[in-house]
C-alpha cells in the first residue's frame, strides 16, 4: 500500500516561482520609486515628528510625562530618508514573518513526535523541508540587523546611555544589560547578537538532528529512530519555550523599547504557529492535487483543518488578552502602543483588518465538520489566515519604525511577494531531495487507517 | 412494565470486525437494524449502519448564538441604560469589557442546550427505565436489535441470516 513517493520539482513549477519573483521585483522597484518620489526626504521626517509629539502629548494627559518626552525622543532619530526605512522596515518584517514559518515547521515535526502522533506519518515531510528556511533566515536576520539597526532599533543609539548627553533615557539605562551586557552601554550588544546567533544555530542544529534520525529510518527501518527522534524533539521542544518568547522580545518588541507585555512571546508565537499551519495545509493540498500524497485522505485534512481553525481562535484568544489588559489598565505608557496602531491613518484599517482576517474568516468558514474535510474552502481560508497574519506582523513592526509614514504599498507588496517566492523555491528544492513518504515510519499503517 | 407488544429479534457478536462485516452483509440482504449495541465505541460503525450525520452541531451553533445576543443585550441594557456605572473612566456601552462574559454565556448556553437536546432527542428523561436487549452489552458482547415489525422476513430467515454473519447465538426479546 505504501507506494515510494518523491516530490520532483519540475521545471513547470521553477517558472511559476519565477513568474511570482518578478513581479515581487517589478512591484518593490516601482515601489522605492513611488515612495521615493511622493515623500520628501526631509520634510516628511518632520512632519512625522511633529505629528508624533502631539499625538503623544495628547494621549498622555495625566501622569506619563516620562514616556511623552521618551516617545518623542524615539523619532528624533530620523536617520536614513522615509523611503529607505521604509525598505529596511519591510526586510524586517518579512524576515521575521518567513523565519517564523521556517521554524514552525520544525517545530510541527517535533511536536508530532513528542506527542507520539500518529495521523500525520504522511506529512510530516512537509514541515520538515520547512525548516530548510531556517538556515536562510538566520543570516538575512543578521544581515538586515547590522545594515538597517539605527533606523530599525532605538535603544541601539549610544547617546541614550551618556547621561551627560540630551537624550539620556533612564528606562532604556535600566534596560540596557538586556542588550549590551559583556559589552559597554551603547556599543556593540553583545547579548542580543550572542542570542541571535544561538537560536539560529540551536534550531538548525536541531533541524540537522531531527531530520538525520528521519531519513536514517527511510534506509534501515525499526523504530529505534523514531525514539532517538523523539527524544532529540523533546530537548528541541524546551529550548524552543524559551527561545520562541525572547526571539519575540528581541526582534520584534524592543522595536518599541520604552513598551512592554507580558503576553508578547506568546503572541508572536501564536501568529507564527498559525501560519505555519496554514502553510503546511496549503503544501499538502498543492501536492494532493498535483498527484502526490495518495494515502492522505480527507481525515488527514480534518486534522489540519482543526489545527488551523482552533489556532485561529487560540491566536485571538492571546491578542484579546493583552488587548484588554491595557485597555483596562489604561497606562499611558502600555496604551500608546494601541493608540498609534488604533486611531491613525495608516495603521487603523490594518488594525481591524487583522481581526477579520484572523478571526472572523477562519472561524465562520472553518467551523462546519465539511469546511475541514475539503480542500476547496482550506484553500480559501488558509490564504486568508497567512495574508492576515502578514499584516498582523507588519502591525507589530512597522507603527514603531515608520511612526506615521509607513504603508502597505507596492513596495511592501513586492517584497513579501520576494520573499515568498524564495522561501518556497527553497522548501521545495528541499522537499525534492529526501523521498516525499517516509518509508519505514513506525505509525504508517494506524496513519492509512486514521479514521475521524 | 406494561408490555408493549413489541417483537424483537437479538444477535449477539463476540467480535468488532465481525460485527462490522455482519451489519454490512445483513442490510445488503434487506434486513432493517433496529439498533447495535457495543461495549465500547466501534470505528466505522455508524458508516455501515448508514445513519446520517447529527444535526446536533446545528443547534449547539444556534444556542451558542442565543447566548451571544442575550449576553450583549443584558451588559447593554444594565451598564448602559438601566443602571449606568462609571468604571475606569471607559464609555457606559463599550465592547473590550463585554467579550469575557459574552464568551461565557456564548459557551454555557451552547454546552447545556447541546445537552438538553441531545437527552431529548434520545428520549432519555428521569424516571424511565432504559430499554435492555441484553444486558451484556455492558461488558463483552456486541448486540444487535432487529425489530420484526418493521421486517418483510421472517423471523426465522432472519435468524439465519444473523447466524450465516457470524452472530454467536440469537435470541428473542419481547417488551
Amino acid at each position: 500500500m505504501i507506494a515510494d513517493e518523491q516530490y520532483i520539482f519540475k521545471p513547470e513549477s521553477k517558472r511559476k516561482i519565477s513568474i511570482v519573483l518578478g513581479v515581487g521585483i517589478l512591484l518593490f522597484v516601482l515601489g522605492i520609486i513611488m515612495a521615493k518620489s511622493s515623500g520628501g526626504h526631509h520634510e516628511g521626517g518632520h512632519a512625522a515628528t511633529e505629528i508624533s509629539k502631539t499625538l503623544v502629548a495628547s494621549t498622555d494627559q495625566e501622569g506619563g510625562h516620562e514616556a511623552t518626552a521618551h516617545e518623542a525622543g524615539a523619532s528624533e532619530h530620523h536617520g536614513s530618508a522615509p523611503w529607505v526605512k521604509r525598505i529596511y522596515t519591510s526586510l524586517w518584517h518579512n524576515n521575521i514573518f518567513f523565519a517564523g514559518i521556517g521554524i514552525i515547521g520544525l517545530f510541527f515535526v517535533a511536536i508530532q513526535y513528542a506527542a507520539q502522533a500518529g495521523w500525520s506519518a504522511p506529512i510530516k515531510r512537509i514541515p520538515l523541508a520547512m525548516g530548510q528556511w531556517i538556515p536562510f533566515a538566520g543570516i538575512l536576520m543578521l544581515l538586515i540587523w547590522f545594515v538597517a539597526k539605527g533606523d530599525l532599533f532605538h535603544w541601539t543609539h549610544h547617546d541614550l546611555y551618556d547621561p551627560a548627553s540630551a537624550d539620556y533615557d533612564k528606562i532604556l539605562d535600566q534596560k540596557s544589560v538586556y542588550f549590551f551586557w559583556l559589552g559597554s552601554k551603547g556599543g556593540f550588544p553583545t547579548f542580543y547578537i550572542l542570542r541571535m546567533v544561538a537560536f539560529f544555530s540551536l534550531w538548525y542544529w536541531f533541524y540537522t538532528l531531527i531530520k538525520k534520525q528521519m531519513l536514517a529510518e527511510d534506509l534501515n527501518g525499526g523504530t529505534q529512530y523514531w525514539y532517538s527522534a523523539r527524544k532529540l524533539s523533546a530537548y528541541f521542544l524546551v529550548i524552543f519555550a524559551v527561545s520562541s518568547s525572547v526571539s519575540a522580545w528581541d526582534w520584534v518588541m524592543s522595536i518599541d523599547p520604552h513598551w512592554f507585555s507580558t503576553m508578547f512571546g506568546w503572541y508572536v508565537f501564536a501568529s507564527w504557529w498559525v501560519t505555519g499551519l496554514a502553510v503546511i495545509t496549503l503544501i499538502v493540498i498543492n501536492l494532493k492535487s498535483a498527484g502526490y500524497l495518495k494515502m492522505v485522505t480527507a481525515n488527514h485534512l480534518h486534522d489540519l483543518g482543526k489545527f488551523v481553525f482552533a489556532f485561529s481562535v487560540f491566536w485571538t484568544y492571546i491578542w484579546f488578552s493583552q488587548f484588554l489588559l491595557i485597555y483596562y489598565a489604561n497606562i499611558p505608557e502600555e496604551t500608546v502602543y494601541f493608540i498609534e496602531r488604533m486611531k491613525h491613518a495608516p495603521y487603523s484599517w490594518i488594525f481591524y483588518t487583522n481581526l477579520i482576517l484572523n478571526f472572523v474568516l477562519p472561524f465562520l468558514l472553518l467551523m462546519t465538520r465539511d469546511a475541514k474535510r475539503h480542500a476547496s474552502m482550506l484553500k480559501v481560508v488558509c490564504p486568508i489566515v497567512i495574508a492576515g497574519h502578514w499584516f498582523d506582523f507588519y502591525n507589530m513592526i512597522t507603527p514603531g519604525v515608520m511612526q506615521y509614514n509607513g504603508g502597505v504599498g507596492l513596495l511592501e507588496i513586492g517584497l513579501a511577494l520576494i520573499f515568498a517566492a524564495v522561501f518556497v523555491w527553497v522548501v521545495l528544492s528541499a522537499l525534492s531531495k529526501v523521498p516525499l513518504v517516509a518509508k519505514n515510519h513506525p505509525m504508517m499503517e494506524e496513519s492509512l487507517n486514521h479514521h475521524i | 412494565m406494561s408490555s408493549t407488544g413489541e417483537k424483537f429479534l437479538v444477535g449477539i457478536f463476540d467480535d468488532e470486525d465481525v460485527l462490522l462485516h455482519g451489519v454490512e452483509g445483513i442490510r445488503e440482504k434487506g434486513v432493517r437494524i433496529h439498533e447495535v449495541y457495543t461495549p465500547f465505541p466501534v470505528h466505522g460503525l455508524d458508516e455501515v449502519l448508514g445513519y446520517k450525520r447529527s444535526r446536533l452541531p446545528i443547534a449547539a451553533f444556534l444556542f451558542g448564538l442565543t447566548g451571544t445576543s442575550l449576553a450583549l443585550i443584558m451588559q447593554i441594557w444594565m451598564l448602559g441604560f438601566d443602571w449606568p456605572m462609571i468604571i475606569g473612566g471607559k464609555n457606559f456601552v463599550s465592547l473590550p469589557p463585554f467579550i469575557p462574559v459574552t464568551f461565557e454565556l456564548t459557551v454555557l448556553l451552547a454546552a447545556l442546550g447541546m445537552v438538553a437536546t441531545f437527552f431529548i432527542v434520545s428520549d432519555m428523561k428521569p424516571y424511565k427505565t432504559p430499554r435492555s436487549f441484553d444486558i451484556r452489552s455492558t461488558d463483552d458482547k456486541h448486540v444487535m436489535a432487529i425489530d420484526l415489525a418493521a421486517n418483510k422476513l421472517s423471523k426465522e430467515e432472519i435468524g439465519q441470516i444473523l447466524k450465516a454473519h457470524g452472530a454467536s447465538e440469537v435470541n428473542e426479546k419481547n417488551f
